[in-house]
């Protein structure tokens, strides 16, 4: 569960203040808003990227408010996929799990279920040169998740992609979703996109979030 | 009944925008050609004044041989001291906003507008004051190498500095992020990822501040002096052969200076080339 409480994030000039949701574990939350309206502060207050001046972020009973985002266990997944040129798709997965220093054996055991899981795997000794969009986010996905986090964050990560490419990620993100049971915060601009995935659906609007909650 | 359309003006539409074409490509080569063309006229009027005896007998002095010696010597630690102080330069100009941050930004160009003459006298001035007289009487530095090197580096590294700053800014701090999120701390996200982002703009900027250092005369004869046998680079070489009218030999020398200096721009850009197709440097 991710608890946010009386949240106050500066990015600038721009501010958000008293910012309050809550997410329970295992649920796909979709943060929709108009543009320039704070979506992707506030993702990056949660994650730790940007540093939060008042109100508190909670982790089921962990506050993660003032962690660096090394420590608060949470993938992020950006709009433009940023992937790091210099490594292979395989290194990619490895990436999160040789910080964490596993040994060999389990990193390879996890790199090979992560991309089965994201059928990566005829694609692992392949450089990020040439790689098609919906392929660079679903490595992008690969290594958020190859760590097992608590919470993934999503910032647009369909946006950029073609219809073809975005159904076919959004069925991905649906089969990760109830294959892991990882809690989203999924931040999209497409109302089908919400209507596909979200179990609860938060409205940013004029610095406050709304909440609506759907069938799962 | 329909409305009379206006005639769309003769002059909008191109009578034959083939031709206009032609001429407008005409116009870009001749512009940029003519500069490349005295570019290689003046490589290959050096070329046929010398021959390769004189390149030879100018291989064979111990003066020239030394001072070929010296050059790549002090090109290369000036190289890779402008790669240490350009590295972080560039990245905390990119990334960081700071009080005073425009100021430090002009003060990093002063080398790079200011007459190279000024910089070996300024350099000169500076090891006259008591901090710098200090430094000379643990390590000699006027008028010996050590005051070649740092001619070089500070006219090269404002270079190597430009050059870095530029990689930063086209590295999306995204990746950083991502890293951070994925267990990196902030030097291990540096390491990890920014300098692998960044091998093509370090190894760009180390070949600029050598070959830039290669050049550089006007702050070595002021703060260095022109030695023979002592600090003597390639470019002091040219000079003292021109002041005693060896010009044949002043011209073998600086054919060898253009052969060094292409030399390393194709291998950096064979290099560069390579990394480019994903494979390792």
């Amino acid at each position: 569960m991710i608890h946010v409480r009386q949240l106050q994030i500066r990015a600038g000039s721009f501010s958000l203040s008293n910012i309050s949701f809550t997410i329970p574990s295992g649920r796909y939350a979709v943060l929709m808003g108009r543009t320039g309206c704070g979506k992707t502060t506030l993702l990056e207050g949660v994650c730790g990227l940007r540093r939060v001046e008042a109100g508190s972020i909670q982790l089921h009973d962990r506050d993660i408010t003032h962690l660096p985002p090394a420590s608060r266990g949470i993938g992020f997944v950006p709009q433009e996929a940023a992937l790091f040129h210099h490594l292979t798709v395989a290194e990619h997965l490895a990436f999160a799990l040789r910080v964490r220093k596993w040994p060999d054996t389990h990193v390879r055991a996890r790199v090979a279920e992560v991309a089965e899981s994201l059928r990566l795997t005829p694609l692992l000794d392949r450089h990020t040169h040439g790689l098609s969009g919906g392929e660079s986010q679903r490595v992008a996905l690969g290594r958020a998740l190859s760590f097992r986090p608590e919470i993934l964050c999503l910032d647009e990560p369909l946006s950029a992609l073609d219809d073809e490419t975005r159904e076919e990620i959004c069925s991905v993100l649906g089969d990760l979703h109830r294959s892991t049971g990882v809690t989203v915060l999924h931040i999209t601009h497409n109302q089908r996109e919400a209507d596909r995935l979200a179990s609860i659906v938060l409205r940013l609007e004029q610095g406050v979030v709304s909440c609506t909650q759907r069938a799962p | 009944m329909t409305a009379a359309r206006s005639p769309q003006p003769a002059s909008s539409i191109p009578r034959d925008p083939t031709g206009a074409d032609r001429a407008f490509l005409a116009a870009l080569i001749l512009l940029g050609g003519s500069y490349l063309l005295v570019l290689v006229a003046m490589l290959v009027a050096d070329a046929s004044y010398t021959s390769p005896s004189h390149l030879w007998k100018a291989l064979r002095s111990p003066e020239i041989r030394f001072a070929i010696h010296l050059s790549f010597l002090t090109c290369t630690l000036t190289a890779i001291l402008s790669i240490w102080v350009a590295v972080p330069i560039g990245y905390l100009l990119a990334r960081w906003r700071f009080p005073g941050r425009a100021l430090v930004d002009a003060l990093l160009d002063i080398p790079i507008v200011l007459p190279p003459l000024v910089i070996g006298l300024s350099l000169l001035i500076l090891f006259q004051t008591p901090p710098g007289r200090a430094i000379e009487r643990i390590i000699p530095v006027t008028y010996a190498v050590p005051s070649v090197i740092l001619a070089q580096f500070m006219v090269a590294c404002a270079f190597a500095v430009r050059t870095m700053r530029a990689t930063f800014d086209q590295i999306s701090p995204r990746q950083e992020h991502v890293a951070l999120t994925l267990g990196c701390s902030r030097p291990q996200a540096f390491w990890w990822v920014v300098i692998p982002e960044a091998k093509r703009g370090i190894l760009t900027a180390g070949t600029l501040a050598w070959a830039r250092a290669l050049g550089e005369f006007g702050p070595i004869l002021i703060f260095s002096g022109a030695t023979r046998m002592k600090t003597e680079v390639l470019p002091t070489t040219v000079f003292l052969e021109l002041s005693v009218g060896n010009l044949e030999a002043a011209v073998a020398v600086s054919l060898l200076m253009v052969v060094a200096a292409v030399a390393v721009l194709l291998i950096i850009r064979t290099f560069g080339a390579q990394e480019s197709l994903g494979r390792p440097l």
